[in-house]
């Protein structure tokens, strides 16, 4: 039933899409997501995908047509990646203030100035307060999965809003690896066509968009925030639909790596989760009780999980590929303010690491571990995030 | 999120609506909508349109009408006419109704995008030559000698130096079947010309112009006289194209001189203040003059 084939990553997301039988696909080149919407061209073009293509002139019409195809009633789908994903914006952020249930792509990649096309997580966190859900994938096969779940989860009636799918750049989008294929029978029994209770139609005319003044604002923004914060619930049932039919579980919102009994715990997100399992894997060899979590859904924010996960840690290291100019790293904050003043909170370390393509390798795991057990140990309050691996060199 | 449903009448824009006295812009509204009929979806920028019909749980529209963001309505419009395109309901046109601002600033690259794509949208763009719903700023829309809150008239400045950009025949360079320019002043010409285009397939462009009141500061009720003057000097010539080619102009019995169509505006009164201002008024006329030429206005001409 589950076809395996190696193929880039970037394929198997427009696999994945091509199966959610999408109405609208709308798009513009940027580097490192231009494979997933080249290869859905080409499905179109060679008659394997029914859908409406339009070849938009920037990043900020491809999501403003996915906008109008969606209130529209259609499924619609886009990729873009850092530069790209800040032109996107600002119709990010009206999208899901209308409650506009598309899915995209958010390839991975650095933001200007320097330019750079390698990875980091700077320009998908960007977006984090749009209003968007998010999830971060570790690899192609996660990708694919997750993808799947997508769709339903943003236009569950309960949820509707725009989901955004995080997948790092080069490392899995241009990277073959063995991906096991759902039926597409199967899809279609998980996923329905989108039937929207609103959409424009002259039968029923309804304005969308409107202007609302201070007194109902708050509460269209604290709408979209109680969609997240309930549909936590819905989209683990999704996510466990589609496990059920593909059988594979990635876990839930997170996923708890060797935390059980684990002194240490990383948190991080992306394809360097890889990288640290293993290496976590070696450190227990070694006799040190280190465990992972890796979150997959970040926005929203899967607090109850994480705490679970590190209750009983004495210190969590937190791998940030992205940074708030002036504060610190963007889990690490979410963390920490939730962590702030519960009682037994374990030591949280934020470390910056990978801006730019980095090499995080395994002995960088291995030096954070250690440093993460130095400060524990030596009780040290750090005054700021921690920077792995800066050449000083370079900085005077 | 959609408000509440729309209270039941013929017309398809209803009264209630939060627009100025004397709206150009509004009254031109209600006249497309009875020109392409009910079977449309509208789309709006941001703008005087969005801010005067979209008050939170009312809305004067009795059509399905959407507005994103300020940039975007020629995108938005494109997305809505592929997914009527994936969903079979081929009845429904689009059309998208967009102030200067939004048209030829803000959004000039998406309506660009859209015209080159050939997606089959009427943009409608009411002119009132500046961001007005923000308090008349200048606009690429803007008139030459103009003053705007942005550029305004001053001991050394006598408003806009710079040419208002020629849209319709920019968005004609784009090879699109119907291209039109219209006035509010002039509803049985405007609506021919809605209802026209709506015949054609593919992108179709209308400018129209709608004098502001509140804008150009003169006296709301009138309205229709001020955008009959505009015509009547050649300033705002009236033309159709189709493919490229102009197949039809507004003719002008006589020629009314820019004074007169300017003087009554507060926009202009520094050209009248001033021995300067000659200058300018005579670089005014001689732009209308050089309109009447170019589209042949004149009736014995």
């Amino acid at each position: 039933m589950n076809e395996v084939k190696v193929v880039e990553g970037s394929e198997a997301v427009a696999l994945a899409v091509k199966a959610c039988r999408p109405h609208v696909i709308s798009a513009y080149p940027i580097s490192p997501q231009t494979h997933i919407v080249e290869s859905l061209a080409r499905m179109v073009a060679d008659g394997e995908l029914d859908a409406q293509y339009v070849r938009v002139e920037s990043e900020f019409s491809a999501a403003s047509v996915l906008a109008g195809a969606s209130a529209a009633g259609s499924r619609s789908y886009t990729a873009s990646s850092s530069q790209g994903l800040l032109l996107m914006t600002e119709v990010l952020y009206a999208s899901a203030g209308m409650r506009l249930p598309f899915v995209m792509t958010g390839v991975n990649r650095s933001i200007s100035a320097p330019i750079n096309i390698q990875v980091d997580h700077q320009d998908t966190m960007s977006l984090r307060d749009a209003g968007l859900i998010q999830f971060y994938v570790e690899s192609s096969q996660e990708a694919y999965d997750v993808h799947l779940a997508a769709f339903k989860i943003a236009e569950d009636p309960q949820i509707m809003l725009p989901v955004m799918v995080c997948m790092d750049g080069w490392v899995l989008t241009h990277s073959y690896e063995r991906v096991a294929f759902a039926d597409q029978k199967a899809v279609d029994e998980f996923l329905p066509p989108f039937r929207p209770e609103n959409y424009l139609d002259p039968a029923h005319p309804k304005s969308w968009g409107s202007y609302a003044e201070a007194d109902v604002l708050m509460e269209f923004k604290y709408a979209i925030h109680r969609a997240m914060s309930l549909g936590k619930a819905r989209i683990k049932e999704i996510l466990a639909e589609v496990a059920a039919f593909t059988g594979r579980d990635h876990g839930g919102l997170i996923e708890a790596y060797r935390t059980a009994d684990a002194d240490v715990v990383l948190v991080a997100m992306g394809s360097m989760v890889g990288t640290i399992k293993d290496a976590v894997d070696e450190l227990r060899q070694g006799g040190k009780k280190v465990g992972l979590v890796k979150i997959r859904c970040y926005r929203p924010f899967p607090y109850e999980e994480i705490e679970e996960a590190i209750r009983g840690a004495k210190v969590v290291g937190v791998m940030d590929a992205n940074f708030s100019m002036g504060s610190e790293g963007a889990v690490g904050l979410d963390l920490k303010a939730k962590l702030c003043g519960r009682p037994e909170a374990p030591l949280i370390i934020d470390y910056i690491a990978g801006l730019g393509g980095r090499e995080i390798n395994a002995q960088t795991i291995r030096k954070l571990v250690a440093r993460t057990e130095d400060v524990y140990r030596s009780r040290l309050i750090l005054p700021e995030s921690e920077w792995v691996d800066l050449n000083p060199a370079i900085l005077s | 999120m959609c408000a509440a449903k729309v209270e039941t009448r013929e017309s398809l824009f209803v009264s209630g609506h939060r627009a100025c006295h004397g709206c150009g812009l509004a009254l031109a509204v209600r006249h497309i909508l009875e020109a392409t009929g009910p079977n449309v979806i509208v789309v709006s920028p941001t703008g005087c349109l969005e801010t005067f019909t979209s008050p939170y749980g009312y809305s004067p529209w009795r059509v399905p009408w959407i507005h994103h963001v300020f940039e975007n309505a020629p995108a938005v419009a494109s997305g809505v006419v592929a997914a009527l395109k994936a969903q079979g309901r081929p009845v429904t046109r689009v059309v998208a109704i967009g102030g200067d601002g939004a048209t030829f600033d803000i959004g000039f690259g998406a309506l660009s995008g859209m015209l080159e794509r050939g997606d089959d949208v009427l943009y409608i763009c009411t002119d009132n030559g500046a961001y007005m719903n923000t308090g008349g700023q200048r606009s690429g829309a803007t008139p030459s000698w103009a003053s705007t809150t942005t550029h305004p008239a001053g001991k050394q400045s006598v408003g806009k130096t710079e040419r208002k950009k020629d849209l319709p025949e920019i968005v004609a360079a784009h090879g699109i079947p119907y291209v039109a320019t219209a006035s509010v002043a002039y509803l049985r010409d405007l609506k021919k010309k809605v209802k026209k285009a709506m015949t054609f397939h593919g992108p179709r462009y209308i400018q129209i112009d709608t004098p502001c009141p509140s804008g150009w500061n003169f006296p709301s009720h009138l309205t229709l006289e001020v955008g009959r003057q505009a015509v009547k000097c050649g300033l705002v010539p009236l033309f159709e194209m189709e493919n490229g080619k102009i197949i039809g102009v507004r003719k002008l019995k006589k020629k009314l001189p820019v004074t007169e169509y300017l003087q009554g505006q507060k926009r202009y009164r520094h050209l009248f203040e001033s021995d300067g201002g000659q200058s300018e008024l005579q670089k005014l006329q001689a732009e209308a003059d050089k309109n009447i030429e170019k589209y042949g206005l004149m009736e014995s001409g």
